[in-house]
């Protein structure tokens, strides 16, 4: 695209024009890394194996199978729960078996995410206002070849007392990010909670970087990817239920973290994930539920409505975006070819002048370039976010779906079993008799439980909802000014330009 | 579509030439013109206090053909060579907004109504636009005519402004007889022969060289901020489309957002005003005069090119001379062809000297003139969106 000789300026000086003040890059004060984390030795994700394996790496192609022993499957936990015979009524929802919950988030931690402790994690967000700041910074390449990797540094900067220290950084990469998502969507989604959706992968810009080409645009994917990763992390915090999750604390926190390798595209898991996906999206089609709640009707329609007009938005943005560069490029163009014609000008106050317009059009041309990248990574990737979100809102409405559907075949299941019970009753089978009545109590039991889990799960999703519209009209409010604010500069930048340049132009005589 | 233009309007549009239309013996103006499918029809007005003319006030109806015949004719008129021939004017082209017409049909159905209204409303705007500067051009080449010494005396040229009949006869008549064999010369050899002829003069030598260069230098610039023209436009339209979903957004809405959506969406739409008529500006100020000046430059090349032939002529007839008296043999005739080709050369070199020199006056001139006023514009409009904009913040910090 570009073919200007400058080089791509760092990009702490883009960024730094663009948002005022802000402190992308905060230098962390001289903190030692964290300790290690006061977990038990056993690892805390299940999602990983046990021993690193350091010659993986992330989107190879080639590694289809290695990890053919993981376990995976993202419906295991769930069933362990329904087909427990303790009568736990509130939802946990689970890390998985092996691990433990720390002590240190100092509530009885066995009721930490019944829903009556969800608002008491409110309140304690009202005493301890939220405070919590997460950058992503320096990338760094590590390795060579195909097994290169970009190494993130993650700081987080926070007064809250759930965390150790008020401020500390770790090494991550792109594959840990998605390892954080997987396993918070695997406890958190099928109980309704909108777990924000990790930026996506790209093959084809991993492997530009990989391959050691450093031009502009494998720069621009770093940092695009470097300002997605942020966003992820601040949106996943800002979820009070999701702040005190240890996994979050862990990646957070924790020097080191095994590695994530069912993320990877096609691993095993990637493969299941697809067709578990897929099987949804069929399950989906089927389910016709009887909603009794309008507000889940109405909110699934606003949903989809705001799907449609986000998208259509985003791809406008993204147009603008691409025409914007294509102004700067033109105008470096122009700005050139003035030159050229002021040199060959023979009349001496008139060249002067068309120099200092191709000076001025130079100045302009890197406006634009600039505002083109306000554009894209404070609007359109705002827009893409929220593409995704509602994505996983979505996601959480079709899990009540689901759940429901459960509840329902529960009692038809349970309906038969007592059809079947009655007719046992006239034969002479003593045993058989018993043990549909024992089937029987399961099934009630079970019935009850979906009962149960769709109360909550409906409740849940209310809460999230408010809250999820809450976060967006702040969200989008302040980077809508933000954005604004970057088209001000702009426009007084350009004032300046002209103004200077308007008294060369009398000049000419 | 008919277009009327009213007195402050044409001080805008009449921009990239300059000292035009001053003197009152002569004004000449197109205060309308109607395009019927790709035809324009203009309507040239004469106010004159010549005896020349039969009548001191009058209005004929002329094509763009007949814009072309006239300035071909007046550069086959052998009296004229040495002098600058203003540029005859391009021909009406509707081509873009035309096709961008046929796109945006096609886009019909993926769009709102609203939207769909504003972008036709912007292309109409871009037509009037086109259809104003075709009427500027052949205005300007009128009012060129007309300001000039020698060329308003024209025969032609009268005919031109007062021949109430239609012009198509005698058009197909002057092409029988010239043959467009001159026009055609000019166009395919002039830069080779005006290069390769050994030049006795130094101020000829001078503009030679700067006149090549800067034609090729002229040309590369027009098309460059032509491109960057259209670039802004294309932003204007993105804006377009962004104030339109945002506004849907904003009905669809029922949290706080929904003021805050529709105050973006309002000020989306005023600033995409704003960015075109910056890009109207530019392509006014900036592209047509860089295109007019290369247009008039070429004018000058051709000045050149006939007196370059002109001295070859002479040269030719010097050696012919030489020939004749080691003959002995028809002197007197190579004599005298000898002495008229001499003195076509020295009247062409004098008036084009001149014309040359006044040319140059002009150019700066109107460059001036228009920088100057590109970079007001450009601040204007720069401060107006700083308002806009400025002012939708403070709202939406408010809330």
């Amino acid at each position: 695209m570009a073919d200007t000789a400058r080089d791509p300026p760092p990009e702490q000086t883009d960024f730094q024009e663009l948002e005022d003040g802000e402190d992308l890059f905060p230098e962390p004060a001289a903190a030692p890394e964290s300790g290690p984390a006061s977990l038990p030795a056993e690892d805390v994700s299940t999602n990983s194996n046990g021993p690193k394996q350091d010659s993986l790496f992330d989107d190879d192609p080639e590694d289809l199978f290695a990890e053919a022993t993981e376990e995976v499957s993202l419906d295991s936990p769930e069933r362990d729960v329904l087909l427990s015979d303790g009568p736990s009524p509130a939802i946990t929802p689970i890390t998985p078996p092996t691990s433990v919950i720390t002590p240190r988030i100092g509530h009885a931690h066995d009721d930490m995410f019944t829903h009556s402790s969800f608002d008491e994690i409110e309140e304690e967000e009202g005493g301890d206002s939220f405070d919590i700041h997460i950058a992503v910074s320096d990338p760094e390449k590590v390795g060579d070849g195909m097994n290169a990797y970009m190494a993130y540094k993650v700081t987080t900067k926070t007064s809250l007392s759930v965390f150790k220290q008020g401020e500390f950084s770790v090494k991550r990469r792109f594959s840990d990010f998605l390892g954080l998502h997987s396993k918070l969507a695997s406890k958190y989604l099928h109980v309704g909670y909108i777990v924000p959706p990790a930026p996506e992968k790209s093959i084809v810009g991993m492997t530009k970087v990989k391959v050691g080409k450093e031009d502009q645009s494998s720069n621009e994917f770093v940092e695009k990817r470097r300002s997605a990763l942020e966003r992820y992390l601040m949106r996943t915090v800002k979820h009070p239920v999701l702040l005190k999750d240890p996994d979050v604390l862990q990646f957070l926190e924790s020097s080191e973290l095994p590695r994530a390798v069912s993320t990877q595209a096609l691993s095993s898991a990637g493969l299941l994930r697809m067709v578990n996906k897929a099987a949804d999206a069929v399950n989906k089609m089927t389910i016709k539920m009887n909603e009794s709640d309008a507000w889940f009707e109405e909110k699934q329609q606003q949903f989809e409505n705001l799907d449609i007009q986000l998208r259509k938005l985003h791809a406008s943005v993204e147009s603008l975006v691409c025409h914007r560069k294509e102004l700067s490029v033109n105008t470096a163009l122009f700005a050139k070819s003035a030159a050229m014609l002021g040199n060959s000008e023979d009349h001496t106050a008139l060249s002067r002048a068309l120099s200092q317009l191709a000076e001025v059009e130079e100045k302009i041309d890197q406006l634009h370039q600039d505002q083109a990248n306000a554009d894209f990574y404070l609007f359109s990737e705002l827009l893409g976010d929220y593409v995704r979100l509602i994505t996983a809102v979505k996601g959480v409405f079709d899990h009540r779906m689901k759940t429901w559907q459960k509840w329902q075949d529960s009692q038809m299941l349970l309906q038969k079993k007592r059809e079947a019970e009655a007719k046992l009753q006239f034969t002479n089978k003593p045993d058989k008799l018993q043990q549909a009545k024992d089937e029987i109590k399961e099934l009630e039991g079970k019935v009850q439980q979906g009962e149960r889990d769709f109360e909550q799960i409906s409740k849940t999703i209310r809460k999230e909802v408010s809250r999820f519209e809450k976060e967006r009209v702040k969200d989008f409010k302040s980077v809508i000014i933000k954005y604004l604010e970057s088209l001000v500069q702009t426009q007084q930048q350009l004032i300046k330009y002209w103004e200077a340049f308007l008294p060369e132009a009398k000049a000419i005589s | 579509m008919t277009s009327a233009l009213d007195e402050s309007d044409k001080e805008k549009t009449r921009s990239v030439s300059v000292d035009l239309n001053n003197d009152a013996s002569l004004l000449i103006d197109i205060p309308d013109a109607l395009c019927e499918r790709d035809k324009v029809k203009f309507t040239v007005h004469t106010k004159t206090t010549l005896s020349a003319f039969q009548k001191p006030e009058f209005s004929v109806p002329r094509q763009h053909e007949d814009f072309i015949w006239l300035h071909d004719t007046l550069v086959e008129t052998e009296d004229y060579a040495g002098l600058i021939i203003p540029p005859a004017p391009p021909k009406p082209d509707f081509e873009s907004p035309r096709e961008k017409m046929h796109k945006l049909g096609e886009g019909e159905a993926t769009m709102t109504k609203e939207e769909y209204n504003k972008m036709k409303q912007e292309l109409e705007a871009e037509y009037l636009a086109v259809f104003k500067k075709t009427v500027q051009v052949h205005e300007i080449f009128l009012q060129r005519l007309s300001s000039h010494a020698i060329l308003s005396k024209d025969r032609n040229f009268q005919i031109f402004l007062e021949y109430d009949q239609d012009l198509s006869v005698r058009r197909k008549n002057a092409k029988e007889m010239f043959g467009g064999f001159f026009k055609n010369m000019v166009k395919t050899a002039d830069e080779v022969i005006i290069s390769g002829i050994k030049e006795v003069d130094d101020f000829f030598e001078q503009e030679k060289t700067f006149l090549l260069d800067y034609y090729s230098k002229i040309k590369d610039s027009t098309a460059k901020a032509e491109k960057m023209t259209r670039s802004h436009k294309n932003v204007a339209d993105d804006y377009i489309h962004i104030s339109a979903t945002l506004n849907t957004l904003s009905a669809d809405d029922s949290t706080a957002l929904k003021k805050h959506l529709d105050k973006l969406s309002d000020l989306f739409e005023k600033l995409r005003k704003v960015e075109g008529r910056v890009a109207s500006d530019q392509e006014l100020k900036l592209t047509e005069l860089l295109r007019y000046y290369m247009r008039d430059i070429q004018a000058a090349k051709d000045l050149l090119y006939r007196r370059a032939r002109a001295l070859a002529d002479y040269e030719h007839s010097n050696k012919a001379l030489d020939k004749a008296r080691l003959k002995s043999k028809d002197v007197p005739q190579a004599e005298e062809h000898q002495q008229q080709c001499l003195q076509k050369f020295d009247k062409l070199s004098e008036s084009g000297k001149r014309e040359l020199t006044s040319f140059k006056g002009r150019r700066v001139v109107a460059f001036r003139k228009n920088l100057i006023e590109m970079a007001e514009l450009e601040i204007k409009h720069a401060k107006n969106n700083v308002t806009l904009l400025q002012g939708c913040i403070d709202l939406l910090k408010s809330n």
